[in-house]
């Protein structure tokens, strides 16, 4: 193979000046980093809500969970983000479309990309919420109300506490996805990771390099986002506890 | 203390309970017993409200159960309620199992709170257990803790839903001393079990139910000596001639 390896081409200056191909990937680095986390607060916070609303009686609140739920799991990450960047501006009232077609074009990208992969992965997090909730004795939900609890201390106190320890797993798995479904930012524009890594391929041509590159940093975040919930595993393990269901 | 009157409950088009009355007075020890599936626990579930019931009334120290504008939680806060599968939280410690509902639910102070706990935990000798998480003790020993949580709330009754069903043997009688000791105190108790030895040492009256009726509903001596129906009859004959 006639490849020309040359890994100082990160160390170069780019043509328009002022940084160097590194300084490239690292900004797409923090632009993954801050979509991913943004996303994931996002999806924390919806899915959370949305997944105790599934386990809540009373059709009308779970029914708006489950239809939630079906519409941002049934239509693919990609076609989501073209609706949010692409379509929604259009079909919102005039005045608010345009005004959020006058703010920085990096800032829309970077809007509908959060929305877009917090909602989506919220979804998910809802059905692993609730199967949390769902795996607990039904007698938890009793023994918590029989105590004086409302509906929502006994979500609060008894059973969220043990439904959230259970899904750690599922949690993580979620966790990780998020930062390899932000890569489809790239699609609108957005200046992430994986996009900085084209991009120096369009101006280097050292293509093994680059993604060699991209795909090492992607590890590597996915390896510290292992380490971080097994933290959390650990941290939150309930002494003599064995494991739900019964 | 709690009136149960004429309360029918059905799921759909099964019924599960068919017009059952009775009456608890204040310090009295009532046994619920009956073959599974009578509808025994529904029924001591409808006392404290977690289940519904369509039809009928009951009053737990004057409050309508059933009613939509009775606030359930404050009332359930009064009424003691032990499970057959303890339902202690797994992940609390011993203490904060004993204190949260206190804290949270009758607004007293954490140092209150882990002090009334702890003075409970001691009356079913479980104190040196204050630190551990419920994982870490066995059946026996988290169903005291159990009774000793719902009596941190100084409740004015007490209900057991099958308190040693889920017991292994040897701890049993663990359980139904600490039960026998508030029976003596003067506690009013409403105790669905097979324990039959229990219910002739402190029962003042026993239950019988069986397909969601109310058979029999007797003064002890009367329910062991003749009991009137014939199936709390078989019933006895079963359980008591092993």
């Amino acid at each position: 193979m006639s490849y020309h390896w040359n890994w100082s081409v990160f160390l170069a200056q780019v043509p328009s000046g002022g940084t160097t191909y590194l300084g490239w990937m690292l900004s797409g680095l923090a632009t993954t980093l801050a979509l991913s986390l943004s996303a994931w607060l996002i999806a924390l916070a919806v899915g959370s809500l949305m997944g105790v609303l599934r386990t809540v009686p009373g059709r009308w609140l779970s029914g708006i969970a489950a239809l939630y739920v079906e519409l941002f799991r049934n239509i693919p990450l990609l076609v989501q983000l073209f609706i949010w960047y692409f379509v929604l501006p259009e079909i919102l009232p005039t005045g608010i479309g345009n005004a959020y077609k006058a703010i920085n074009p990096m800032l829309q990208q970077f809007t509908a990309a959060m929305i877009c992969l917090g909602l989506f992965t919220g979804a998910r997090v809802c059905e692993q919420v609730r199967s949390g909730i769902d795996s607990l004795p039904r007698g938890q939900k009793y023994a918590g109300l029989a105590l004086g609890f409302s509906l929502p201390q006994t979500y609060r106190h008894v059973l969220l506490p043990m439904a959230f320890r259970i899904i750690v797993p599922p949690l993580t798995s979620e966790f990780l996805n998020i930062f390899k479904n932000s890569a489809v930012a790239s699609t609108i524009g957005l200046l992430e990771l994986a996009a900085e890594g084209r991009q120096l391929v369009d101006y280097t041509a050292q293509p093994y390099e680059s993604f060699i590159a991209v795909t090492l940093t992607f590890m590597m975040l996915n390896a510290l986002v292992m380490v971080l919930m097994h933290r959390v595993e650990g941290r939150t393990r309930v002494p003599g506890y064995i494991g739900g269901g019964s | 203390m709690i009136s149960i009157r004429k309360v029918s409950k059905h799921y759909g088009s099964f019924q599960v309970l068919t017009d059952c009355s009775t009456d608890v007075q204040k310090g009295e020890v009532i046994v619920v017993c009956g073959p599974s599936g009578s509808g025994k626990s529904t029924l001591i579930k409808c006392v404290n409200g977690l289940e519904p019931f369509q039809q009928g009334e009951i009053l737990v120290n004057g409050i309508s159960v059933g009613d939509p504008k009775t606030n359930l939680s404050k009332l359930r806060a009064h009424v003691g309620m032990v499970f057959q599968n303890f339902e202690l939280f797994p992940h609390m410690s011993v203490t904060d199992n004993l204190a949260i509902a206190q804290i949270k639910v009758l607004g007293r102070g954490r140092e209150e709170a882990v002090d009334r706990g702890l003075k409970l935990l001691d009356r079913v000798g479980l104190l040196a257990q204050a630190d551990k998480f419920p994982g870490q003790l066995s059946g026996g020993q988290q169903q005291r803790v159990a009774i000793a949580r719902a009596l941190a709330m100084d409740p004015i009754c007490m209900l057991f839903d099958e308190p040693t069903s889920a017991l292994d043997p040897e701890m049993v009688n663990e359980v139904l001393d600490v039960m026998v000791g508030l029976a003596l105190g003067g506690m009013t108790m409403m105790v669905v079990t097979h324990e039959m030895g229990f219910a002739r040492r402190v029962a003042h009256r026993v239950i019988f139910m069986d397909q969601g009726r109310i058979v029999e509903d007797a003064p002890k001596e009367a329910f062991f000596g003749t009991p009137r129906s014939e199936r709390a009859q078989q019933f006895l004959s079963k359980i008591l001639h092993h």
